[in-house]
């Protein structure tokens, strides 16, 4: 298919990740902040391609994965209301709560659907009118629009039993968070291709300027990771980190201006919990307060048990790039796609399903 | 969930357009790309064109990276 099977090109791939290999003389770290990221590279074996100076870590661009389990309750419990229709992504299904899963309460009783778009969730609204249509609201910069284009859809079509529960996050401050902890040091960053779609490459300028750490902003082809590397290693080989685009076809420095403006008209910034990092300042989307009637929290305030994370679950680490999946002793023994103890399990995003998928265990690799 | 695959814009209306990738057709919404025309390809996310791909870029990038390949043929 066009504009993806010729970025696959073997020989292609072959040259540049001889050219990678040529250029690297010193031992990097690389974090890939999507998790459509970290699920091409492990199916397309890239990290195989790689000379041993370049070490990749996952980071926390699954938006199930960073979903923290107080929200996941929170529509676990408007799941049991009886007036109430839970629309959500596919992978959202699965998670595993605190004390249960959207899974768990569909097998209970609950009305819960999985939906492609937002706008087949204000679709539902429509065809449902005794009953309210709550869409769980996950998601970074490339997804928010579409929940906006779908509040602004149901105010001007008058669908008034269409609601949102917002937990949109916001890619660079993260980003922020995760370099201020010093937990991983980081000497560059792919960053995520179509997050910067939306938003352009100019908000990571903050992050060679103020951390010294390379930004190359990558599609999701083989060939399109490879050559956003190639550009990190040279950064860092040259010691002249900056923002630079290698997903061209994509992505533009100012990004979507007119997705922006509808992002902005629906929501505002606010604080966000992100599981494993905590609550970020500015990292997350509320909805503004002129679509209040859209909110699903202030619509349908419930009280919840505080929330709890599976014992011995690495998720956390897992997201912040601390630990590898490899690394988490639940991993693949206990903790799998079909028994998942935590989300990066879960989804086809999640670190954990990717390396579970893709990876040989060692034990396993033929000598 | 940032999932976005580049389709080719078969028709417009309004604020929707019919696309095609592989034989598969599906409606979309283009809110954040009103500036597209038939024959243009968009990355579809989730219902929606997210962007319009840069064809001439998209060359650029291919020429670049066969340039890398001919170089390490030569070494």
């Amino acid at each position: 298919m066009k504009f993806i099977d010729e970025y696959q090109d073997s020989k292609l791939v072959k040259g540049l990740a001889h050219q990678i290999s040529q250029r690297s003389t010193k031992p990097v770290r690389l974090m890939e902040f999507c998790g459509g990221h970290t699920h091409a590279i492990l199916r397309y074996g890239i990290r195989q391609l790689l000379p041993k100076t370049v070490e990749m870590r996952s980071g926390p661009g699954c938006p199930v994965c960073v979903t923290a389990n107080a929200d996941l309750d929170r529509a676990i419990a408007l799941a049991h209301l009886p007036e109430v229709i839970i629309t959500t992504f596919g992978d959202m299904i699965r998670v595993p709560g605190s004390y249960s899963s959207l899974q768990q309460a569909k097998a209970e009783g609950a009305d819960v659907r999985i939906v492609y778009s937002t706008l087949d969730a204000v679709g539902m609204a429509m065809a449902n009118p005794g009953k309210s249509v709550v869409f769980i609201g996950i998601g970074f910069e490339t997804t928010a629009p579409t929940i906006a284009a779908s509040i602004l859809k149901a105010r001007q079509d008058k669908v008034e039993n269409f609601h949102v529960m917002a937990l949109n996050k916001l890619t660079p401050p993260v980003m922020r968070a995760l370099l201020d902890s010093g937990e991983t040091k980081l000497d560059g960053i792919v960053c995520p291709g179509h997050v910067s779609v939306i938003i352009g490459s100019y908000p990571y300028e903050f992050i060679p300027r103020d951390y010294g750490v390379a930004c190359v902003v990558s599609g999701f082809e083989p060939l399109d990771i490879l050559l956003c590397i190639d550009k990190l290693v040279e950064q860092i080989e040259k010691g002249e980190p900056k923002v630079q685009i290698a997903y061209p076809r994509g992505v533009k420095p100012e990004g979507n201006m007119k997705a922006r403006q509808l992002m902005d008209e629906v929501f505002e910034i606010g604080e966000a919990d992100w599981r494993g990092i905590g609550v970020v300042p500015q990292s997350g989307l509320k909805i503004r307060g002129k679509y209040e009637q859209f909110d699903a929290d202030k619509v349908f305030p419930v009280s919840m048990k505080p929330p709890r994370e599976p014992g011995g679950c690495r998720c956390g680490d897992v997201i912040r790039g601390v630990a590898t999946p490899l690394e988490c002793r639940l991993f693949r023994k206990i903790c799998t796609p079909e028994r998942p103890v935590g989300p990066c399990m879960v989804s086809s995003e999640g670190a954990c399903a990717a390396f579970y998928q893709y990876e040989t265990p060692d034990d396993l690799r033929s000598s | 969930m940032c999932l976005a695959v580049p389709v080719k814009i078969v028709s417009v209306s309004g604020d929707e357009a019919e696309t095609e990738i592989g034989g598969v057709r599906r409606k979309v919404s283009i809110a954040f790309t009103p500036e597209v025309k038939v024959g243009d390809y968009v990355l579809l996310h989730t219902g929606y064109a997210i962007g319009v791909v840069d064809e001439a870029e998209a060359e650029e990038t291919l020429k670049l990276l066969e340039e890398i390949a001919s170089l390490s043929e030569v070494h």
